[in-house]
Parts: structure tokens; C-alpha cells; sequence
């Protein structure tokens, strides 16, 4: 915010706005700034509620009747200690982290081959099949549960990571996605390294997928964050307290530290922490990935 | 998408007369085994894990089942059950009480912000960053900030509220206001998303066609109806098909800040499906009103697709 703040100021020297002569260009100017408040005041409502979840998390004793000042007087780190030292919370950020990195990667193997297939591999019935993965897509969660939990029940797979990773591993929004940017990449670059005596799988590590790296990162971004965020399926499938995720465990928090707030707050800002670095990492990507994929 | 696969020859690849090669049974067997390689990792967790189950849960609601006793066939009878049912209007209500609040404010607030950090405002990528943080923050983490901003006694809004003057009201304690709560909560969350797919859909936008309309005199309202509106109209297309499939099957939110209370007042769809298997033990009944919910979100998504053709417009 400050940066866009100093950003209007170097803007104003470098006269982007041209010092107001007519009345068009004072409106202009005024519009600018409007534009500017607006924004910036939106972009701190936005952040507040963060804002307010960090101070109050390094805020001992801070509780839901006893709000802690917007300035902390005696900042600690004492909810963390607290968070990482009477709950599993390294076991519970762990699990999470192997489930959404397990997912992700799958997902990346089976959403970038199938894209491909239906890119590059022509075969009959190829439209029918693609309309069947794109319906899954409309298909709610919901709707699956009991049958999923009567399947995995069935192979013993009930209470383990597998039984809560098994249904992630196909995703018909990141083929989709992948599809779309597939499409995109030339098709003279296939002949000529068809030409050079590539197969089908040299042409895929060598040659598309080098190609499409901003969808793939955008893939990641949204494969990581549904996984590290998922709460129903992982809630019914996983029971044991060592196996739970970082959602169902801070909803558990939420229950039994019903006074301890800056406990809960500390918990909340454990679980933003890696998918904020991974936006930061993948941000640059994201909106090209978007824009590339057609969907405009 | 059919379109081109309907074009597709018998041995798999396109007719093309120029280039098509004469193949030979093992190299057209060579060329399946390729297809299978690629096309199988994606397709037997889809089998196994999605379609399957769906048309398992079709059986399932024609059936009477707590999910330990053997099941026991009963054809119709959950839906007859669900359809004379009162609750059932009313968890249908309450989901599209969310929807229809939900919707507008993610929508017309995510355009706002994808037209103002379009411009050449400096410091954007900070403040998109900003603006998505709540995006991938989880659903559960966003219900305990909101139930406390939303406390009715020591609440940051009521506080706020109450510095103007204002006695705020219960927020998510009172039934009146429970349901307004969790829209609040959710479009706050969401206005990022649509904001990353209009932007993503802005910045498609040619710019010369700006500069012929500037060249012709028009003003920023008129550009926006005349030019942006229609050319992003494939994206809030999108957007709205995405937020209603995803509005209809609202429950994280609602099971996190309100747990369907106070009296039921916020219970929607997916919370009743869910409190059905797991809580009463009714799998039958649940199955037959995931059955009922997927066909009006098919139904809905349907009409939208239709209706596309009078007012999307693709480049």
C-alpha cells in the first residue's frame, strides 16, 4: 500500500497527469485520485481481517470478549509456542504439506499426459470422451461421498492418506486448463521434432511441456490450495487425531480452545503462510496461465 | 468439440488426404498403446473415483440404508420422502437465499476492481496480491475471522457500527441475520477469484479498439457498455457458471460459521446432505437429495450454456 502510495507521488513528479490546465485534464486528474483512495481504502479493508488475525496472534491472553489493541503493547510469540507445543500442529502442517505436494504432482503428471491426448492424439470418439471428463467437473463433491466412503471402506483404505488422495488425483479443471494451453503451442514445432525422429513422449517432455510452463504453474497454484484448503473429504476420511490436516485441525481448535483465540489466530496464520509464498513464487504466472487458457 | 472428432477416420487419425499414411495393423496398435499411455492416468482415478461412485449413489438412493445394516430396496421412496418434506424447500430456500445475495456482490465488486487494476496504476501486482490473499486462504481460517468480526457483543463491525451511532445487529447468533453473514464472508473471500478471471479476460482486450472509440468521442461509460462488457462477456460467463455450480454446493462456509443454525435458519444443501449420512444415518435419503442437487445444477448450468448464444460473444 505504501508503494502505491509512493508510486501516486513519482507519478505526480514525473507529471504522468499533466499539471491541471483544462478542465478535462483536472477531471482526469481527480479521477485518478478517486480511483487511487478507492482502491488502496478496498485494498485495507481486504487486509484488516489478516491484519487483525497477526496482531491477535501475537497477543497472549487475547479472547473473544478481551480484544487486543489494534497496536500490541507486549507482543509475543508465546501462541505459537502454545500451538506448536500442546497440539501435534508440526505433525498436523506436515501432513498437510505431503497431502497437497502429492496431489499437486499427481495432478500435474495426469492433467498435463491426458491434455495431450486430447491435443495431439487424435482417436475416434475423442470428442465424447473429452465431454465425459469435462462433466465430471459438474459433478458436486457431495454427490460422491457415500459411495466414495463405501468404496474405500471396502478396500480398507478408510483412515489413510491414500483413501484421502486417491479421488484428487484427476482433476478435469487442470486438464482443461492444460488442454487449452496445449492447443496454443505451435504445431510446426511437433513436425519439425517429428522430423529429427521424435516419438510421442520426446515430443511431450521436449517440446510441449517446456511450452506451457504458465499454465503448469498456474495448475500448481490451484492443485496446492485446493489441497492444502479441502475440508469435507479429508473431515469423513481421515479420523485419527495424527493424520488429521491443517483445516479439520484448526476447525478442532476452534471447539476446544473456545477462549483461546490467539491460540486459533496463530493456527490461522500457520496455514496462509505457504500458500501465500506460493502465490508470491507463482503470481507472475497466474494471470498469463488464466489468460492463455481461453477462457477470457 | 465434437465437431472435429466426428471428422476423425477409422484407424485414428484425422482424414487428412495429403499426409495420411498407410499404416499397418501393428503400427495402428503401436498408436493405441500410445493413446492408452497417456490417457489412463487420468482416466481410471476419473472411473474409479467420480463417475463410478455417481452412478453407485444413484443406486444407493433408491435404497433405505444407516451404512451398516445390509441396504433394502425401497424404489422411489427416499425421493417421495424428500419431495413432501418441508425441510426440503427449505434447505433449497436458504441455498438460494446465498446464491442470489452472493452472486451480484462478487460479481459487480470483482469487476470494479479487475476495470481499476487494469489501469496504470502502479504498485497493482501488490495490490492483486492483496485483493487474492483471501482466495487461497482456507474456508475454515476465514469463518474464525469473520465469526469474530462479526460477534455481536465485541465484534470489530458492530464496534465500528456502534462508533456512528448504529446498534449492530446478532450477525450469525441471530436467525435474521445468519445467512447475511455467511454472504459477507463468502463474497469477501471470492471477490479476488473473479476479479483474476475478468482481469485475465481485460487484458485479452484489444487496446486499439479503445482508441477508435476514444478517436470517436466516447466517454468511459460508454466505452464500458459498448466495448468492455461485450468482449468480456465470454468471461463473465465463466464466472457465472463457476460461482452458481459452486453456489449451489455451499458448505464449508456454512458449516464452519453457523453450522446450519441458529434453528436451522443458514442450513443449505450440502450441509442437510452431509447431516443426513453422518449425523442421522439416513445414506438412501442423502443420495437421493445429492441426485436431486446435481440435476438442478446440471439443469441451471444447462439453461446458462443455452442461453449464452444472446449475449456472449466469442472474438
Amino acid at each position: 500500500m505504501a508503494d502505491a502510495l509512493l508510486d501516486l507521488g513519482a507519478r505526480r513528479a514525473r507529471g504522468i497527469p499533466k499539471a491541471p490546465r483544462s478542465r478535462a485534464s483536472r477531471a482526469r486528474l481527480a479521477g485518478f485520485i478517486v480511483l487511487h483512495v478507492v482502491i488502496i481504502a478496498g485494498a485495507v479493508a481486504m487486509f484488516f481481517p489478516f491484519l487483525w488475525t497477526i496482531i491477535t496472534s501475537i497477543t497472549p491472553g487475547a479472547t473473544l470478549t478481551n480484544a487486543p489493541a489494534l497496536i500490541p503493547t507486549d507482543p509475543s510469540l508465546e501462541p505459537y509456542v502454545r500451538l506448536f507445543t500442546e497440539r501435534p500442529f508440526v505433525q498436523v502442517v506436515l501432513n498437510s504439506l505431503l497431502l497437497a505436494a502429492i496431489t499437486t504432482a499427481v495432478q500435474l503428471i495426469t492433467s498435463s499426459t491426458a491434455a495431450y491426448a486430447f491435443s495431439r492424439l487424435p482417436f475416434r470418439g475423442q470428442g465424447f470422451v473429452f465431454a465425459i471428463y469435462l462433466a465430471t467437473m459438474m459433478i458436486p463433491l457431495q454427490v460422491l461421498i457415500v459411495p466414495l466412503f463405501v468404496e474405500l471402506k471396502t478396500f480398507g483404505l478408510l483412515n489413510s492418506y491414500l483413501g484421502a488422495l486417491l479421488p484428487t488425483f484427476a482433476s478435469a479443471f487442470g486438464i482443461f486448463l492444460l488442454r487449452q494451453a496445449i492447443n496454443q503451442v505451435p504445431r510446426d514445432l511437433d513436425e519439425a521434432a517429428t522430423i529429427d525422429g521424435a516419438g510421442h513422449f520426446r515430443i511431450f517432455f521436449q517440446v510441449v511441456l517446456p511450452n506451457i510452463r504458465p499454465a503448469l504453474a498456474t495448475l500448481v497454484v490451484f492443485s496446492f490450495m485446493s489441497s492444502w484448503n479441502s475440508f469435507l473429504w479429508p473431515l469423513i476420511v481421515l479420523r485419527s487425531p495424527e493424520l488429521q490436516t491443517l483445516p479439520i485441525a484448526l476447525a478442532a481448535l476452534q471447539g476446544q480452545y473456545i477462549s483461546d483465540w490467539d491460540v486459533i489466530m496463530a493456527g490461522s496464520v500457520v496455514s496462509v503462510i505457504p500458500m501465500l509464498a506460493l502465490y508470491i513464487f507463482a503470481q507472475k504466472y497466474v494471470v498469463q496461465g488464466v489468460a492463455s487458457s481461453g477462457i477470457k | 468439440m465434437t465437431a472435429p472428432a466426428a471428422r476423425l477416420a477409422l484407424d485414428g487419425r484425422p482424414r487428412d488426404p495429403k499426409s495420411r499414411p498407410v499404416r499397418s495393423r501393428r503400427n495402428r496398435a503401436r498408436y493405441a498403446l500410445v493413446v492408452l499411455a497417456f490417457l489412463l492416468p487420468s482416466a481410471i482415478p476419473l472411473l474409479a473415483f467420480t463417475l463410478g461412485p455417481m452412478i453407485a449413489a444413484l443406486w444407493v438412493s433408491l435404497n433405505q440404508w444407516n451404512l451398516l445394516a445390509p441396504m433394502k430396496f425401497i424404489g422411489l421412496g427416499n425421493y417421495a420422502k424428500l419431495l413432501s418434506d418441508p425441510q426440503t424447500g427449505d434447505v433449497f430456500l436458504h441455498t438460494l437465499y446465498y446464491v442470489a445475495g452472493y452472486l451480484p456482490i462478487v460479481y459487480i465488486g470483482g469487476l470494479a476492481l479487475a476495470l481499476a487494476l487494469n489501469t496504470a496504476l502502479k504498485g497493482r501486482s501488490l495490490l492483486r496480491g492483496i485483493y487474492f490473499l483471501p482466495v487461497v486462504t482456507s474456508w475454515i481460517v476465514v469463518a474464525l475471522v469473520w465469526r469474530w468480526l462479526l460477534s455481536p457483543s465485541s465484534g470489530v463491525v458492530n464496534t465500528v457500527l456502534g462508533f456512528f451511532g448504529i446498534a449492530g445487529p446478532g450477525w450469525w447468533t441471530d436467525p435474521n441475520w445468519a445467512m447475511p453473514s455467511i454472504i459477507i464472508a463468502s463474497a469477501w473471500k471470492d471477490l479476488g477469484f473473479v476479479m483474476i478471471i475478468l482481469l485475465a479476460g481485460l487484458q485479452a482486450i484489444p487496446t486499439d479498439m479503445y482508441d477508435a472509440s476514444k478517436m470517436d468521442g466516447a466517454g468511459w461509460w460508454r466505452r464500458l457498455f459498448s466495448i468492455t462488457l461485450p468482449l468480456l462477456s465470454p468471461s463473465t460467463f465463466f464466472v457465472l457458471v463457476i460461482s452458481l455450480i459452486n453456489g449451489f454446493q455451499v458448505f464449508d462456509q456454512v458449516y464452519a460459521m453457523t453450522g446450519g443454525g441458529p434453528n436451522g435458519a443458514s442450513e443449505v444443501v450440502v450441509e442437510q446432505i452431509y447431516d443426513m449420512t453422518f449425523r442421522y444415518g439416513e445414506a438412501g435419503e442423502a443420495s437421493a437429495l445429492s441426485w436431486i442437487l446435481f440435476v438442478v445444477i446440471l439443469a441451471v448450468t444447462v439453461i446458462q450454456v443455452r442461453g449464452q448464444r444472446r449475449w456472449v460473444t466469442y472474438g
